[in-house]
C-alpha cells in the first residue's frame, strides 16, 4: 500500500481511488501440510499488509516450524493452543488490500474433523484457494474442498498447486495436476477454475511470476485475486426484501428496515407484502442521508408504503413478478455442526432470512461421503455428515433455491434446547407437501355424502401400511425410529401373536393405513408362515432373519430404508 | 447489481455524504458501502431480537464510527438503546468531555459504570500491573453494569483486524452466565444468519464493525464527517518516555523517579487509559494526515497498547474472562 501511496499524485486521488474499491471475500482450504498458513502468510506479507512489529513478535516467538528466518504462518495461526498444535482449529478473518482491492480472507482449516469451519468460512466467500501439494498430488481432502467450495455456490475455485520447488518447478508435474483438478471441478459443476503453480515458502507466483516457472503464463496468484470478477450474477432479478423491524418514531411514520437481499427498488413499484399477499406501492426509500428514488441489491434501507398493510419482522416484501415459493416442506443439503446428532423427526428452530420457525426433518434421503461423493444411506447425522434431506417448517419459509440465490435459499438449523447452531442448509427443491394434512383436505372437493376410502387415509398419513418382522429386542428402538420419522406405528405383542385373531386385528390396522411391528421370534411358527404367503398382497418387511449380525443402528437403517419406499408423492415415484 | 443508470448515480450525490457517495456508485456498490451496509444489518438484527441490548462506548474512533450507524440503522427513529462507558477513571480528561457532549448530540441515553470499590481499595496500573488492573477497572465493570442494566446483548466497536484473538471471533460472540469467551465452543455463524437464542443470564456480544480495518474506519470517518476526540490530531503535548513508549503527562505528579517531561508533537493511534496508552510521534493534525500517516506506517495501531503485550496471547486470556 505504500508502494500505491507513492504513486499517487495527490491525496485526493489517492482518496477517490480508495473509496472506489471493491471488495473479494475468499476462503482458503487446504490439508495441515499443505501449506496453507505459510501461504496466506506469505500473501499478507509480500502485498505489504503484515505491518512490522507483527513481524518483530513472530521473530521473537518460541516455535518456527520452518526452516527460513521468518515462520509466515505464525502470522495467521491466532490462538494459543493452535501455536502450542502447530494446526488452525477455527475460522479466523484476515484483511488486506493492493492499490486495487480491499480483500478478506476466511482461513479455515483442513482437516476432516473441521468440514463445519469450511463450510462457514466459504458460505460468504466468493473465491475459494484450494491448496495442492504438488509432491502428493489431489489428495481426498482436495476433493472434499472441492466439494464443499461447490456446495456452498462459491463461482471462482483456484487450485494453488504449492512447493513446486520440492519437484524442481517442473512442468509436466503441473499439468498433471492441472488437468486432474480440471475434471474434478467440471465434476462438481464450479463454473470457474484455475490452477497456479506456487511455492508459498519461496514466493514464487505469488505476487511476482516466477523465473523459475518460465513455461507457466498465467497470472500469478495476487493478480488473479485482483482482477476475478467479484460481482455474482443476479439470478433473482426481482426483489427480496426481508423485514427486519418495524420502524415508528411517532404516529406519522411507520417504515419497514432491512437490507435488499435480491433485486432492486423504486420509488413507486408495485410490492407485494409476503406472506399475506397483498399489494401496495412503494412511497419512499428512506435513509439517515436523505430519500432515494432507487435502492439495489445489498443496500441496507428503511421503504415506507403507500397503504397500511399488517407487516412484522420476518415478512418479505417482494416485486410481484417472479415471487419466492411459500412452503412448507422442501429438501435441502445439510452440514451437519453438531456433536449431537440430527434425530430426525425431533423438532429444531430454522433461521431463514428473518424469519424463525420450528422445523423437523423427516427423512434422511442419502448422505454424501465427502472424500468420494458417493451417495449412502444414513438414518442420522454426525458431526460434520452431509446429507440431502426432507425438510417440514411449522410456517411457510418464503425461499428460492440455493442455486439461485445464497441469502433467500439458506437456513441455519438451531436446537431449541442447547441453543447451540447445529446445522447449514441449503434449498435444493420444493417439497411434494404430501405429509401436511390441511393441505390435503384443500386440494380435493370431498363429497360429504362419500365414506372415507383407504387411499385418502394413507394420503392423510403420508404413506402407506406395510408390517415389519423384528427380532423382540429390538422392536422399540424400530418403533421409535419409524415414528420419529414420520410414520404411525403400532406395535402387536403377547398372546396376539400366537392366536388366529391375529390376522382380523391386523388387517384392521393395515387398511387404516398403520405401520405395524410385530416381534418375529415370539410369533406362532403357522401365523408366521401365513404371513409369508400373504407377502404378495401385503406389504411385509421380514428384517428378522440374519438380523443377529447386525447392530441396533444398522438394524434401524434397513428398517428406514424398506419404510422409504411407502411414502407417498415424489421420492416412492423416483423409485428411490 | 443489474442495470444503474447514470442518472440513478447522478441523482444520488447529495451533499452531506457526497464524496463518498459520488465515488461509490460507479454502478455498484464500493467496499465502504457494503460494509456499511452490513453493518447496518447487525445492529438492526440485534435490536430486533434480544430484549435488553446496550451499546459499548469507550469513546474511541471505532465506537465514534458505531454510533454513527446506528443513527443510520433506525433512522427517522431515536437510537433504541443506551450507551455504557466503563470509566475507569484513568481516562484521558479531552474524553470525558467529547463523551459528555456527544451523547448529548446524538440524543441517546449515557449509563457511565465504574468499579467505586476496587477505586477505593487504590486499584491502578502501577502497582497491580496491567493485566490485574483491567481485569478489575474494565473486565468486572463491564461485567457488573451488564448485570445491572439485565442487558443481555452489548454492541461492541471492535475489529478482526485489530488483534489475532480477535481475528476468530464471531460477530455474535456467546458468552456464558460470567461473560466469559470459549474460542473453542464457538457457535459456527454462516451466510448472514446470526444465532441469537441465550438461555437466562447468558449474553451475546455483537461487533458491527467486525469486517472493518482501522483505513476503513478513518475513510468513514472523513468521508461521513464524523467527530473525534482531538487527541487523534498531532499538536505538542507534555510526554515521557517509559518502557519505549510516549506516555502522555497532564500532571507532574504522575511522573516516576528519575522522569523529566518535554515537549513532543505527538498523537494517539487509539485511546486508552493514560497510563497505558503511548502517543506516536506525529506531524498528522488533520484527517487526510492522518490517513496518508496511516498509510504509510509500517506499524500496527495496537502496538502502542501495553495491555496486549504483557503477555505473549494476553488478549485472547483478558476475553476468556470477559474482557472485550
Amino acid at each position: 500500500m505504500s508502494t500505491a501511496l507513492a504513486t499517487m499524485e495527490t491525496f485526493d486521488s489517492f482518496l477517490q481511488q480508495e473509496l472506489k474499491k471493491d471488495l473479494l471475500r475468499f476462503t482458503t482450504a487446504g490439508s495441515v501440510d499443505d501449506g496453507k498458513s505459510t501461504l496466506i502468510g506469505r500473501l499478507l506479507h509480500d502485498a505489504k499488509g503484515v505491518y512490522e512489529d507483527q513481524l518483530a513478535s513472530v521473530k521473537k516467538s518460541k516455535v518456527n516450524r520452518s526452516n527460513g528466518l521468518i515462520d509466515f504462518s505464525l502470522l495467521t495461526d491466532g490462538l494459543r493452543a493452535e501455536r502450542e498444535q502447530g494446526i488452525t482449529i477455527d475460522v479466523a478473518y484476515r484483511y488486506f488490500a493492493t492499490a486495487r482491492r480491499r480483500f478478506i480472507i476466511a482461513d479455515t482449516p483442513g482437516h476432516e474433523q473441521y468440514t463445519r469451519n469450511m463450510a462457514t468460512g466459504a458460505s460468504t466467500a466468493n473465491l475459494a484457494i484450494i491448496l495442492v501439494d504438488a509432491t502428493k498430488g489431489l489428495l481426498p481432502q482436495t476433493r472434499r474442498h472441492s466439494y464443499i467450495a461447490s456446495l456452498l455456490g462459491i463461482p471462482n475455485v483456484v487450485a494453488a498447486i504449492n512447493k513446486m520447488d520440492l519437484v524442481d518447478y517442473r512442468e509436466d508435474v503441473f499439468s498433471r495436476l492441472g488437468q486432474d483438478f480440471q475434471e474434478l471441478a467440471a465434476q462438481l459443476g464450479i463454473p470457474t477454475a484455475i490452477c497456479i503453480p506456487v511455492s508459498a515458502t519461496e514466493g514464487d507466483n505469488i505476487v511476482d511470476p516466477s523465473g523459475k516457472t518460465p513455461w507457466y503464463e498465467g497470472p500469478t496468484l495476487l493478480e488473479y485475486l485482483e482482477t476475478v470478477p467479484v460481482h455474482e450474477a443476479a439470478s433473482v432479478e426481482s426483489l427480496r426484501f426481508p423485514v427486519q423491524l418495524v420502524i415508528r418514531p411517532d404516529s406519522t411514520f411507520r417504515g419497514f428496515a432491512g437490507q435488499i437481499v435480491e433485486g432492486q427498488v423504486r420509488v413507486g413499484d408495485p410490492i407485494v407484502a409476503l406472506p399475506s399477499g397483498k399489494s401496495t406501492n412503494v412511497r419512499s426509500i428512506v435513509t439517515f442521508d436523505g430519500n432515494l428514488d432507487f435502492a439495489g441489491r445489498g443496500e441496507s434501507v428503511t421503504l415506507e408504503l403507500a397503504d397500511e398493510i399488517d407487516i412484522s419482522r420476518g415478512d418479505m416484501l417482494v416485486s410481484p413478478p417472479k415471487q419466492p415459493t411459500a412452503s412448507t416442506s422442501f429438501a435441502a443439503t445439510l452440514v451437519w455442526m453438531s456433536e449431537k446428532p440430527l434425530v430426525v423427526g425431533q423438532s429444531y428452530l430454522a433461521k431463514h432470512t428473518t424469519r424463525s420457525v420450528k422445523a423437523r426433518v423427516t427423512d434422511v434421503r442419502h448422505r454424501v461421503n465427502v472424500n468420494t461423493l458417493a451417495h449412502e444411506a444414513a438414518v442420522d447425522l454426525e458431526m460434520n455428515s452431509i446429507a440431502v434431506v426432507d425438510v417440514e417448517t411449522s410456517q411457510p419459509l418464503l425461499f428460492d433455491l440455493y442455486e439461485r440465490s445464497r441469502s433467500t435459499g439458506s437456513f441455519i438449523l438451531i436446537d431449541p434446547i442447547s441453543n447451540a447452531t447445529v446445522a447449514a442448509g441449503m434449498i435444493l427443491e420444493v417439497g411434494s407437501g404430501s405429509t401436511t394434512p390441511a393441505r390435503h383436505l384443500d386440494s380435493r372437493r370431498v363429497d360429504s355424502s362419500e365414506s372415507v376410502t383407504a387411499v385418502e387415509k394413507f394420503e392423510r398419513h403420508g404413506h402407506g401400511p406395510a408390517l415389519f418382522l423384528l427380532p423382540g429386542a429390538e422392536i422399540e428402538a424400530a418403533e421409535r425410529a419409524l415414528f420419529a420419522a414420520g410414520f404411525e406405528t403400532i406395535v402387536l405383542r403377547g398372546d396376539l401373536l400366537r392366536r388366529e385373531h391375529f390376522f382380523q386385528v391386523f388387517e384392521l390396522l393395515y387398511s387404516a393405513g398403520f405401520v405395524v411391528l410385530a416381534a418375529a421370534d415370539a410369533m406362532d411358527t403357522k401365523i408366521r408362515r401365513e404371513i409369508q404367503q400373504e407377502r404378495a398382497e401385503r406389504t411385509v418387511f421380514d428384517v428378522s432373519s440374519g438380523a443377529d449380525e447386525l447392530s441396533s443402528s444398522e438394524l434401524n437403517l434397513r428398517v428406514l430404508t424398506n419404510a422409504r419406499s411407502l411414502r407417498l408423492g415424489t421420492h416412492a415415484e423416483k423409485g428411490e | 447489481m443489474s442495470q444503474i443508470t447514470t442518472e440513478e448515480i447522478e441523482s444520488r450525490d447529495r451533499g452531506d455524504a457526497g464524496l463518498l457517495v459520488s465515488a461509490a456508485h460507479a454502478a455498484r456498490l464500493s467496499h465502504l458501502r457494503k460494509l456499511e451496509a452490513e453493518s447496518i444489518y447487525i445492529l438492526r438484527e440485534a435490536v430486533a431480537e434480544f430484549s435488553h441490548p446496550v451499546m459499548m462506548y469507550s469513546i474511541g474512533k471505532d465506537s465514534s464510527v458505531m454510533l454513527r450507524l446506528a443513527q443510520k440503522a433506525f433512522h427517522p427513529g431515536k437510537i433504541p438503546f443506551p450507551l455504557l462507558h466503563i470509566d475507569t477513571s484513568y481516562k484521558f480528561p479531552e474524553m470525558i468531555a467529547f463523551r459528555d457532549a456527544h451523547a448529548k448530540e446524538v440524543g441517546a441515553q449515557l449509563i457511565v459504570h465504574r468499579n467505586e470499590k476496587a477505586l477505593q481499595a487504590g486499584a491502578n496500573p502501577f502497582t497491580l500491573g496491567t493485566q490485574k488492573c483491567c481485569g478489575l477497572l474494565k473486565t468486572k465493570s463491564l461485567l457488573d453494569a451488564l448485570t445491572e442494566g439485565g442487558f443481555n446483548a452489548a454492541f461492541g466497536g471492535a475489529r478482526r483486524d485489530e488483534e489475532k484473538s480477535r481475528a476468530k471471533e464471531r460477530i455474535y460472540s456467546f458468552r456464558d452466565s460470567h461473560g466469559q469467551w470459549d474460542p473453542k465452543n464457538q457457535r459456527p455463524e454462516l451466510w448472514n444468519l446470526f444465532n441469537s437464542r441465550i438461555d437466562k443470564s447468558e449474553s451475546i456480544r455483537v461487533f458491527p464493525l467486525s469486517n472493518w480495518t482501522e483505513l476503513d474506519v478513518w475513510l468513514y470517518i472523513l468521508a461521513e464527517s464524523i467527530p473525534i476526540v482531538p487527541l487523534y490530531y498531532a499538536k505538542e503535548r507534555e510526554v515521557v518516555l517509559r518502557n519505549g513508549s510516549l506516555v502522555v503527562i497532564h500532571d507532574r505528579s504522575e511522573l516516576q523517579f528519575g522522569e523529566e517531561a518535554r515537549l513532543v508533537k505527538c498523537r494517539m493511534r487509539s485511546l486508552g487509559c493514560v497510563p497505558c496508552t503511548g502517543a506516536i510521534r506525529s506531524e498528522a493534525d488533520t484527517l487526510p494526515k492522518i490517513i496518508e500517516e496511516m498509510i504509510s506506517f509500517r506499524r500496527s495501531e495496537r502496538e502502542n497498547r501495553a495491555i496486549d503485550h504483557d503477555e505473549e496471547g494476553s488478549m485472547e486470556l483478558k476475553k476468556r474472562e470477559g474482557y472485550f
